[in-house]
Order: C-alpha cells, then structure tokens, then sequence
C-alpha cells in the first residue's frame, strides 16, 4: 500500500495516515514533500509503535511504515 | 445560516501562519529608511510595536497583528484576533484605545459570518476599553482578520524587550502549547477547549498586575515561540536567559499532541533559526523540543523582573509563574535547563 500525501500540509498528512494505518495494520509507504509533514508523520507512527525507515529522492521522501 | 468550517479553508492559522524569522532576517534587516526623532523603538529593534514620542510625556504604541482562523466559530476568531492584536500594546506596558480592522474574506462565504467574526472583535475590544473604529477589507481566497491598535503609555513606564539584566527573574503568564494543541484540534484529535479559552484571555490583567512593580523588559509569547521570544529579549538586553524546563507550564494534552505528530510547521522553521542561539541538554527528547519551538497564538506576557518584584507579582496574579532568571551575557542567549 502507497500513500500519496504530496500537496498537502500539516496535520492533514497525519489524518490521512492515520486512516489508511486503520486499514493497513500491517503497514505502508507514505509519500511526503514537505518537512514538517516528514517529521509529523514519522512521529505519528513510532508513536503507535511502527518503525520507519525514510528514503529521500525526488524532492519528496518515503517513509516505509513497519512493524 | 450557512455551516462553514472555518479552518478547512486556511493551509496554517494563528501565529503559526507568521513567514519564518530566517527568511523575514534575510530579506528586510538592512533595508534603509529616514529616522524620525521621534521614534523610539522602530523597525530595527524586533519589539513588539512601535513607540512614538508625543512630547508631552506620553508615547504613542501602535501595532498591527492578523492571521487566519485557527477555530471554526467566527465569534471566537475575532475574540483570538482581537486579544491577540492588543496584546502587543500591554507587552509594551501600554494602554490600547483606538483600533482599525483589517479583514480578508472570500466572496463565496456567507456574508453574516463576517459580521459574527467582527461582534467577537468588538466584544473583545469593549472588553479592554478599546473603540473600533474602521477598518479595511478585502476579498482573499482565505479568511483572515485582525487589528491594527494605538496605546498609549507615559514614557517614563513603557517596557521594551531590551532593559533585561542579570539576577532578573523571567516570568509567564499564560501556559504554553497553544499550537501543538490547535494543531491536534484542526485534526480532530481534541476540543482544545482550555487553549481557546486561553487564547481568548487578554493580557489587560497580567500587565495591569505589574502596577508599581519594576519591569525591565517585557514582550510576548506568540508565533516565534517561547525560545524565540525569550531570544529576542536576552540578544536585545545584552544577556543571557536561563530557562527551566520543569518550570514551565504546558496546557493539558499538549506533549500528547507532539507525541503523535500534531506539530505545526513554524515548529520546524523555529528551531532551524534560533539552534545556534539556545543551548538544550542533549537528552532531550523530541517531544520536548517541540514543546520549546513550537509557536503559540495569543499567548501571555515574558516580564523580566527583579526577584522581589517578581514573587509579588506572581502572588497577586496566580495565573503567572516564574520560569527562569537572567544572567551575563554567555555562548548562547538562551540556556535551557532541566
């Protein structure tokens, strides 16, 4: 699963996130181009106990959401 | 009616919508313009408002403060406008009297909702004895308001953020986290109830409550954040302000709302400008950084004050608490501490 979040600014980022974690409790990469976005989203996952692991290119990082 | 969210039509709100202070450094700090005698705090000195000597005694303050809606309910943004907008004239220890609108609206919007943000504003304003007396509009995609206000204050007693000195206790008079909190609001993660409430408090008491009592600087917590502000305060003064972590009071829920990547943008924009201006222990967590750079909206009075003064002070207006002292100038204007 992939998530897109490009465009889009805090916290919406988080929201968007957030639901599709409720749908992949598994896991999924998330698309960001923004830093604060970055920072938030990873926070929002180790905070549910997730690892991240972020990969930068493009302009835009992805942040790869595991557990 | 029509039933608009307010804040689903703005990208940021509050003081957290200000351009990051790098950016605003590099582009204005060495434009040049004609001094007036008169002008005593002015462009190049990062205070809160501009101070005009009438000659009589007395000084002229003005400021001009506006954002977009951070709360959905358009009486209450222009209550937070509008106690946010006079704030900047009681943290020069003046007196707000006269006020123009400035307000951005979008010809879509229901035009009622610009009346219901205005009778917050004058409810507000009444509140400090202040008139309202025109404004300007404009027609703007976002929503957006605020004040442009006049105090005044003799000139014997106006505080600026530049008379700080060692051995001066720093003193805040309302909690910190108003942006973590609004941005887990916007999310829909927490009413936010005690940071609107907060935000809606004007600073008239906190200032009024230093009545008699030696101030010597003062400004306040809004956009920049708490270590901004303090910052701008200790460089301007020539000294250093050491504050305690564990002193400082943060609303309910607001290390929560950082726990969980509810932190506004200005945050990341802060802490890239002021890292080599503030010293933090290392074992800080993440959490606790967001906490010191995120930006508040509305948020109280920094006074740095003797320590006598400064337990009167605290103990006639118990929403204040102290939060760290002053010393010689050291490597870093701001020193956090455990």
């Amino acid at each position: 699963m992939r998530l897109d979040t490009s465009g889009y600014s805090c916290p919406e980022p988080v929201i968007m996130t957030k639901k599709a974690l409720k749908e992949n409790p598994a896991g999924l990469d998330v698309i960001v181009d923004n830093r604060a976005s970055k920072e938030n989203v990873t926070r929002y996952a180790k905070a549910l106990g997730y690892n991240v692991a972020i990969e930068e290119g493009n302009g835009c990082w992805t942040l790869k959401i595991s557990k | 009616m029509e039933k608009v969210k307010l804040t689903s039509l703005v990208r940021s709100s509050g003081c957290n919508a200000k351009l990051p202070p790098g950016d605003l450094h590099a582009a204005l700090d060495d434009l040049r313009q004609k001094k007036s005698e008169y002008l005593i705090e002015g462009f190049e000195s990062s205070d809160d408002a501009l101070v005009y000597d009438l000659a009589d005694g007395r000084v002229l303050i003005e400021t001009v403060d506006f954002f977009p809606p951070m709360v959905d309910d358009p009486e209450v943004f222009g209550e937070i406008a509008a106690a946010n907008a006079l704030s900047d004239i009681y943290a020069m220890g003046g007196e707000p009297k006269i006020a123009m609108s400035l307000m951005c609206f979008p010809s879509c919007l229901d035009i009622k909702i610009m009346r219901r943000i205005m009778e917050g504003a004058i409810r507000k304003t009444e509140e400090a004895g202040v008139v309202i007396a025109g404004g300007h509009t404009l027609s703007d995609r976002e929503p957006k308001f605020g004040l442009a206000v006049t105090g005044f204050a003799d000139k014997d007693s106006v505080w600026t953020n530049k008379g700080a000195k060692a051995g001066d206790s720093i003193v805040l008079t309302k909690k910190l986290g108003v942006g973590l909190l609004m941005t887990a609001h916007k999310a829909g993660e927490t009413e936010a109830v005690e940071a609107i409430a907060q935000m809606r408090k004007l600073n008239k008491e906190a200032k009024e409550n230093a009545s008699g009592l030696e101030i010597h600087a003062a400004t306040d917590v809004t956009g920049f954040s708490l270590i901004g502000h303090s910052y701008e305060a200790a460089y301007a003064s020539g000294v250093s302000a050491v504050i305690s972590f564990e002193r400082l009071r943060y609303l309910e829920g607001a290390e929560e709302a950082a726990r969980y990547g509810f932190v506004p943008e200005g945050r990341y924009t802060n802490e890239d400008y002021l890292q080599d201006k503030v010293s933090i222990p290392s074992d800080f967590s993440t959490a606790e950084r967001d906490m010191l750079f995120s930006p508040e909206t509305s948020g109280g009075l920094l006074l740095f004050m003797p320590p006598e003064d400064a337990a009167v002070y605290i103990k006639r207006f118990s929403d204040a608490f102290i939060i760290g002292h002053v010393v010689e100038k050291q490597d870093y204007p701001v020193i956090v501490t455990r």
